[in-house]
């Protein structure tokens, strides 16, 4: 399980994050919504340790990420991340993109690696692109890409930040659609999203950022039907 | 119009003096190509320093090779280093005026290659739990390389024609050589005819070579 | 007696004529290079592939010999054939060609840039061919490659030096010329540098200041 003690987190004098407390048990999907600028890229970020933060814990299995102590690399392998910006690999073909880390950070054979890419770019959608680049595809093929590449790493958490955002709105459908085949696989999620039907529809636990904060956290019936804070009602009016 | 008679045979005769005069020239750029790529390492990695003495050397080295002539370097090395007792043969002054430029130029080339990687390609591969090393080795340098490949081979095109300027100090590349030749042939027009053919053919070859190494290495990607 | 005297001020006449037939050449040989320039380049974008590859020949062996040889092969050709010419005309001549084959390449990938909705759109309007031309495609794609056409234009002030060679009396070769009388080739060799470099070093500043300001 992910568990977010009191996370403070400034770039500079700003302070982004204000003291987080949230926990993601295995199985769970979570999804994090808020206004821009509230703080949820920066706590995907913080979760597999792109960010430093400057107070408080973040755990994964136990393990303290923010630990001095712990090796970073070995423990980002269970924490998958997709990225609002698509970041395929423009040098290198689909399949090569996706098996590139199961060979050079797990040491896998090149053939095993490429067996575990292709599984995982077939389960996206993408097995008739294996030989392809990347920059010949459309923003919503690369974005499976980055899923199947995250996946092939066989994570037991994946960190989705906005992954539909940047795409064209014909293009959204097929991205969400590999996300709701992962929550049905049993993936343990965090997504943060502007999606609110889909967050809705996929999510065990809804939490509403406000200026670095968790204004409200709840099922998806509490915060998204029933909101409680002004704030909350305030932002799902204005996105609905 | 007068009519000139193109004399052939004397230029022929002294063919292989003007081959070895086109060796002397690949020589010069070839070597002043790998020890320019060498300092323009340094020399990049000073203006992306935080350091203020490493950063200014670097600066201050790159806009010299970029904003003189060619020709006033070479006469640095040669007449200039002279008054200070260091006496360059032809072939060192030569040789050393091409490494600073090719440095000063390369090292902005790499430089705009490094930071033309967007940082979201450091967080994704980061995030596949690749060290620092492993994130450099498979994701950025290979970038990276693609986007100085080109330059570079213009650079080195940019070396040999410039190499030319030995003819100025009296070097045996091609063109020196072929002066050499010609002041005692009286065959001027002809021997220079050749010397450009050579020069063309040189520079065609060398961008030949190098786009189908492009090919090979690239494969099929875009940009 | 000693043969070798001194740099003094009386000299200062001799080095600005240097400085200015360094300044002359290269003016000529970037306004001439520019406007054939501009026009090979609109030929290139315009024409098809057959044409396309006879100019680009033209154009690969003008890029492909060195300046050096071009000078040289010139006024020894012109010469044998009984029209030899002054080194500034001969220089200037060559210089411009020279100056063309690379300025072609710039306003060629001028004029690319400039998309084809937009000339529809003039077009649409009533605007004639000459006035697409005119009003659309040259203002257009001329301010996109202007830092491109500014770092051809420092090259070529910079390769004017080569002019030498067929006794031009341009700066270095003035400068050459005082240094084997006062054997002072450190001071006047710097001055002249001082001189390249001070002009090419704001405009290179300038090109990339506007290129870092059309990015965004
Ligand atoms: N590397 C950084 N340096 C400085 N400030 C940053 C940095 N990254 C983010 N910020 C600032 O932190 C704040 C929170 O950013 P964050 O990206 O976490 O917001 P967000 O909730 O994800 O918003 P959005 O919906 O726009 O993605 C913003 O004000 C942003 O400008
Ligand atoms: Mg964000």
């Amino acid at each position: 399980m992910i568990e977010i003690k009191g996370v403070h987190k400034s770039f500079g004098d700003l302070e982004v994050l204000k003291g987080i407390d949230l926990n993601v048990n295995r199985g769970e999907v979570v999804s994090i919504i808020g206004a821009s600028g509230s703080g949820k890229s920066t706590l995907l970020y913080c979760i597999n340790a792109i960010e430093k933060i400057n107070s408080g814990n973040i755990i994964v299995d136990g393990i303290d990420v923010h630990d001095k102590k712990t090796d970073i690399n070995k423990l980002r392998q269970n924490l998958g991340m997709v990225f609002q910006q698509w970041n395929s690999f423009p040098h290198l073909t689909v399949l090569e993109n996706a098996a590139l880390a199961p060979q050079i950070v797990k040491g896998f054979s090149k053939e095993k690696a490429q067996e575990i890419a292709t599984k995982e770019l077939i389960h996206v959608g993408l097995g008739d692109k294996l030989h392809e680049y990347p920059t010949r595809m459309s923003g919503g093929q690369q974005q499976r890409l980055a899923i199947a590449r995250a996946l092939a790493m066989e994570p037991p958490y994946m960190l989705f930040d906005e992954v539909t955002s940047a795409l064209d709105p014909e293009l959204v459908g097929e991205v969400l659609d590999t996300l709701r085949l992962l929550r049905d696989d049993g993936m343990t999620m965090i997504c943060v999203t502007h999606e609110i039907a889909f967050a809705k529809e996929v999510s065990d636990k809804v939490a509403f950022f406000h200026e670095g904060l968790i204004e409200e956290i709840g099922t998806p019936q509490q915060v998204l039907d029933n909101p409680q804070r002004e704030r909350t009602q305030q932002f799902l009016s204005k996105v609905l | 119009m007068n009519n000139y008679e193109f004399h052939w045979n004397v230029v022929f005769d002294a063919f292989p003096q003007l081959l070895s005069g086109a060796f002397t020239t690949v020589h010069v750029s070839v070597l002043s190509m790998l020890v320019g790529i060498v300092i323009a390492v340094l020399l990049a990695l000073g203006k992306l320093s935080n350091n203020k003495v490493f950063y200014h050397f670097a600066n201050i080295w790159i806009e010299i090779a970029r904003n003189t002539p060619a020709l006033f370097l070479i006469y640095m090395a040669y007449f200039g280093l002279g008054a200070y007792g260091i006496h360059l043969s032809p072939y060192l002054a030569v040789f050393s005026a091409l490494v600073f430029i090719n440095a000063g130029y390369l090292a902005e080339t790499f430089r705009g290659g490094f930071q033309s990687i967007p940082t979201t390609q450091y967080s994704a591969a980061k995030s596949l739990g690749m060290n620092n090393i492993k994130v450099y080795r498979y994701v950025i340098l290979p970038q990276m390389f693609r986007r100085i490949y080109h330059p570079m081979t213009n650079q080195f095109v940019w070396s040999i024609l410039m190499s030319s300027l030995g003819i100025l100090v009296g070097m045996n590349e091609l063109s020196g050589e072929t002066q050499r030749l010609q002041s005692t042939s009286f065959r001027t027009l002809e021997f220079f005819m050749v010397a450009a053919a050579m020069y063309f053919v040189i520079t065609k070859l060398v961008l030949f070579t190098s786009s189908l190494i492009a090919k090979k290495v690239f494969k099929g990607e875009l940009s | 007696m000693n043969l070798f005297t001194p740099l003094s001020w009386s000299d200062s006449g001799f080095i600005l004529t240097g400085i200015l037939n360094t300044v002359y050449i290269s003016v000529v040989a970037i306004i001439v290079g520019s406007l054939l320039g501009l026009l090979v380049g609109f030929v290139r974008a315009e024409s098809n592939k057959s044409i396309n590859m006879l100019l680009g020949a033209f154009l690969d062996v003008l890029r492909s010999v060195p300046l050096i040889i071009q000078l040289i092969l010139f006024t020894t050709f012109i010469g044998a054939m009984g029209y030899p010419l002054n080194p500034f005309a001969a220089g200037s001549i060559i210089l411009s060609l020279y100056t063309m084959a690379f300025m072609s390449e710039v306003f060629r990938s001028g004029f690319d840039s400039v998309p084809t909705s937009t000339i529809k759109a003039a077009r649409s309007l009533g605007l004639n061919y000459l006035q697409t031309v005119r009003y659309i495609r040259i203002p257009i794609g001329m301010r996109a490659v202007f830092p491109s056409w500014l770092g051809v234009a420092l090259s070529v002030i910079k390769d004017s030096a080569l002019v030498s060679v067929i006794g031009y009396m341009e700066l270095l070769r003035t400068a050459e010329q005082l240094i084997s009388r006062t054997q002072q080739p450190i001071m006047i060799l710097i001055g002249v540098g001082l001189f390249y470099f001070m002009i090419s070093y704001p405009l290179s500043r300038y090109g990339k200041y506007v290129e870092r300001k059309m990015e965004i």
